[in-house]
């Protein structure tokens, strides 16, 4: 499937949370219940199932039926977990970055003035 | 307000390293210096949003010791030890790092280098790519620190 603008930004607010990455990274190694995903969180299981529906409104991830339960996986055409990691990652260097960018600019008159 | 993203890229090589590029409007004497000087450290190398470094440590000479300590002044907090290598002012920094989650990841090997390009910095970074368990360790972690959701838009890092 070739991804549309809409499906695009459903993608990058699903991602845009730091919870939502890590159930993505959890699923990418292996199929979850409910149950199992709100454990490590530490989150009640209201708010994994909101999530859920976000990630799975996205795209992100797909659910099937066993008996009463509904375990979740990440969906055929959805991001690698190593993708997950690299945007986390990309978010913490450029605030970093960003920050640094006004620290380099208070640094410029400590060497004394020009002009 | 610059539009920094731009200024950024970020890409894998191979299986096993990341490489960040980054433009500085400032000489690579002060960019080296920032990444050196436990005061100037503590201004900018803080992740997400609230997080502080009240301790830096920062002994830079070969074989001198790294300490970052972060918290997120909510009972959260982590962090990361290691040791400069290679140290040649004001165009290239070789360290190791390990965060403590709190059991420690495997070493980080990381090189940076800051050429000169125009009247700024062009800094490339580049660092081991860590494996998936590690991956899944730093990312819950960051959850469970509770990062709410005050990240820069993803839309915005494609």
């Amino acid at each position: 499937m070739v991804p549309t603008m809409s499906t695009l930004d459903a993608t990058f607010s699903a991602l845009a949370d730091p919870t939502r990455r890590a159930i993505l990274s959890r699923l990418a190694q292996g199929e979850a219940t409910v149950m199992e995903l709100a454990e490590p969180f530490k989150l009640s299981q209201p708010a994994i199932s909101q999530h859920l529906k976000v990630l799975e409104s996205a795209g992100l991830i797909a659910r099937r039926i066993e008996g009463t339960k509904r375990p979740r996986r990440l969906a055929q055409a959805g991001v690698e977990a190593i993708d997950v990691w690299l945007a986390m990652l990309r978010e913490a260097l450029a605030k970093n970055y960003d920050r640094l960018d006004e620290v380099l600019a208070e640094m410029k008159p400590e060497k004394g003035k020009e002009r | 307000m610059n539009n920094t993203m731009n200024k950024m890229t970020l890409k894998t090589e191979g299986d096993r390293y990341v490489v960040v590029t980054r433009r500085f409007a400032a000489p690579p004497e002060a960019v080296y210096r920032a990444h050196t000087e436990p005061k100037l450290i503590q201004k900018w190398l803080l992740g997400p949003d609230g997080w502080t470094m009240p301790v830096c440590i920062s002994d830079a000479k070969p074989g001198g010791k790294i300490r970052y300590e972060w918290t997120n002044g909510k009972g959260g907090g982590f962090h990361l030890t290691g040791k400069y290598s290679e140290l040649e002012p004001y165009s290239r920094i070789v360290h190791v790092e390990r965060m403590h989650l709190p059991d420690p990841t495997p070493d980080n090997h990381v090189e940076t280098k800051f050429e000169p390009d125009g009247a700024g910095t062009l800094m490339t970074l580049r660092m081991t790519l860590p494996n998936a368990e590690v991956r899944a360790a730093m990312l819950a972690t960051g959850m469970e620190h509770g990062m709410e959701a005050s990240y820069a838009r993803l839309e915005q890092m494609i």
